[in-house]
């Protein structure tokens, strides 16, 4: 026996309140993870490397919206091939399903996006069809819509000239992803910007939400980025100029300050952890009076005493830390993949750090107050259950 | 046996209880000479835990004395005083105090953790220590698998295993029944007279101070006489 092993005897002797002390640390440290993880990725500064598309938004806000008079001002810089724009419609199915729906030029957004695979007639026939939308396969299997119908979808920001919220659209295409990545992302809706501009009550003509240009060159991106915001800057229209990655962390930062959130999240769980695990220590000592006493009788000093008592606290927090920074890790593999790449939810070295930084801390925290009760219990008394 | 084990001079022990101050020992003078097995006998509250907890080195006199083995126990700081019992004095306890979550084996080790020895050193002075007692085929059970007498014996094995030349046992016999305990005090008995051990231990049972070579009587914190 060594005194490592007496530590984890210890810890065993009341399994299944250590079992569950154990899992509410993972659980903890697994949000931890997480949520550290998500904090990172919207801390991260732009990362231009590899970008074969920009997003080009207003400054303000994606919300605001840029004139299509800026499209030929952009395809005319420098290493811009192609220019696409997007105009959020607020699309709702039936009553309440929100879809992610766009207006769009047809044409202009299958140069843009050629990863997007339909047959031609589906294209031509989107082109030619004002009325006409095209949807992801996902959507198109969730809902049950053939090509042919009409579909009836609401918005929830454009009534139509006669009042109207409800539109009815023709589903001429179906489109699908060119390979596994952009297979899990049809669950679009896209309809023809023209129509929309003829048919919306308030008139919104010629204005989008945000241009997406593909590049002729990924090296290019960062200039081509810094060239489009300097262009536009003290103009009506600033600009910001993103990677498609850093533009869909931002749309997520619409919600709200996700730093504050995490930290707030976080704060709580840690506070909640550190009552259930502090109390798991405090009885566990309490109930150990007269061994304590025993060993301070045998010879182990108070430190010593102290000692084992933090490495419990130390042993709990350390085994369920790590499995649940590990279950963190894998998660964080597990959404990077079922999202394409575009979220990458890996734990990082610095959230390793600050992992291991607060095991130790919540160790010392629920080990210590426990901790120096066992180092002053005076022997006779403690022997004598005074 | 002339040399002393145990020298106590003119020591006072009060404790306080809130306010109150209660003096347990009076000006208390003792000799135990080494090799000595001694009983403590006395009514209830006559002192004599607090005297083998000081002649233990679990507690300090309020004034006095003590020698044990050659040093001045009660002018040791609180971790020279753990680090003496470690290496200089066994326990017995009336309810054995024996850890639940270690084996017999475990249990009797403990005290060897602070000690330099290999851990194959410690398992071998544990098997000793085991036989001496007679339980070397019980080191793999846990103490809610044997029965008092043996988790006595754990206990006696526990106080063996780091040699110490002075044993104190409180009431070592309290929980047991006739036979087992006649079983443990002659267990004692050889330790003492075999093995060279000065033993001392405190009961209210005269069978079981009849063990001992000689028997001190306490009242009221004072040593009353002394029978052969």
């Amino acid at each position: 026996m060594t005194r490592g092993g007496f530590v984890i005897a210890n810890l065993l002797r009341k399994r299944t309140r250590t079992i569950l002390t154990l899992l509410s640390v993972i659980m903890a440290f697994l949000l931890f993870g997480l949520l550290q993880s998500v904090n990172t990725i919207f801390n991260a500064g732009a990362d231009f490397v590899g970008a074969t598309r920009l997003m080009v938004q207003a400054r303000v806000s994606f919300t605001s919206p840029l004139p299509l008079s800026m499209v030929p001002k952009l395809e005319a810089i420098p290493g811009v091939a192609r220019v696409a724009y997007q105009q959020w419609f607020g699309g709702v199915w039936q009553q309440n399903t929100p879809l992610i729906m766009f207006c769009l030029d047809p044409q202009r957004y299958r140069d843009v996006y050629p990863e997007w695979v339909m047959p031609d007639a589906q294209w031509q026939a989107f082109a030619s069809t004002r009325t006409g939308m095209i949807v992801g396969k996902q959507l198109a299997e969730q809902f049950g819509w053939k090509i042919g119908q009409k579909i009836p979808i609401a918005s929830n920001i454009w009534p139509q000239k006669n009042g109207s919220k409800a539109w009815t659209f023709d589903l001429v295409g179906i489109f699908d992803g060119k390979d596994e990545d952009w297979k899990k992302r049809t669950n679009l809706a896209f309809i023809q910007q023209d129509y929309f501009e003829e048919a919306n009550q308030f008139g919104v003509k010629g204005r989008t939400n945000f241009f997406i240009l593909k590049l002729t060159d990924a090296s290019q991106a960062r200039a081509v980025s810094r060239t489009i915001d300097s262009m536009f800057e003290n103009s009506p229209d600033e600009t910001k100029t993103q990677t498609e990655k850093d533009f869909n962390i931002s749309f997520v930062k619409q919600i709200g300050d996700i730093g504050l959130i995490v930290r707030w999240i976080l704060f709580a769980v840690f506070f909640t952890l550190l009552l259930v695990v502090g109390n798991t220590m405090a009885q566990s000592v309490r109930e150990r009076i007269p061994e304590l006493a025993v060993l301070k009788t045998l010879g182990f000093s108070d430190g010593s005493v102290l000692g084992f008592v933090l490495a419990e606290a130390f042993a709990l927090c350390l085994s369920g830390g790590l499995v649940g920074l590990l279950l963190a890790s894998l998660a964080g593999a597990m959404v990077q993949k079922g999202t394409g790449g575009q979220f990458q939810l890996q734990l990082d070295g610095s959230v390793w750090l600050l992992g291991v930084a607060a095991i130790v801390l919540m160790s010392a925290a629920v080990g210590l107050l426990p901790g120096l009760r066992a180092r002053r219990l005076r022997i006779v008394d403690a022997l004598a259950g005074r | 046996m002339s040399e002393s084990m145990v020298q106590v001079r003119s020591v006072t022990k009060v404790y306080e209880r809130g306010k109150q101050k209660i003096e347990v020992l009076h000006g208390l003078t003792l000799d135990i000479p080494r090799g000595d097995f001694v009983a403590l006998m006395g009514p209830s509250g006559s002192g004599k835990t607090t005297l083998l907890n000081l002649i233990g080195g679990l507690d300090k006199p309020t004034s006095g004395e003590i020698v044990v083995g050659g040093s001045r126990i009660d002018q040791l700081s609180s971790g020279q005083l753990a680090h003496w019992r470690a290496h200089n004095v066994g326990f017995v306890f009336q309810f054995y105090n024996l850890m639940p979550v270690l084996s017999a084996e475990g249990n009797v080790e403990l005290p060897l953790l602070l000690t330099r020895l290999s851990a194959a050193q410690r398992r071998k002075n544990v098997a000793v220590a085991l036989q001496v007692v007679g339980l070397a085929d019980r080191a793999k059970h846990k103490p809610r698998e044997l029965s008092g007498g043996q988790e006595q014996r754990v206990a006696i094995a526990r106080a063996l295993v780091s040699d110490p030349q002075l044993l104190v046992c409180d009431e070592p016999t309290g929980d047991l029944d006739r036979k087992t305990a006649d079983e443990i005090l002659g267990l004692l008995q050889v330790l003492n007279r075999e093995h060279g051990k000065t033993i001392v231990i405190v009961t209210h049972d005269p069978k079981a101070a009849g063990f001992a070579r000689r028997t001190l009587h306490l009242e009221k914190g004072q040593l009353l006489e002394q029978a052969a």
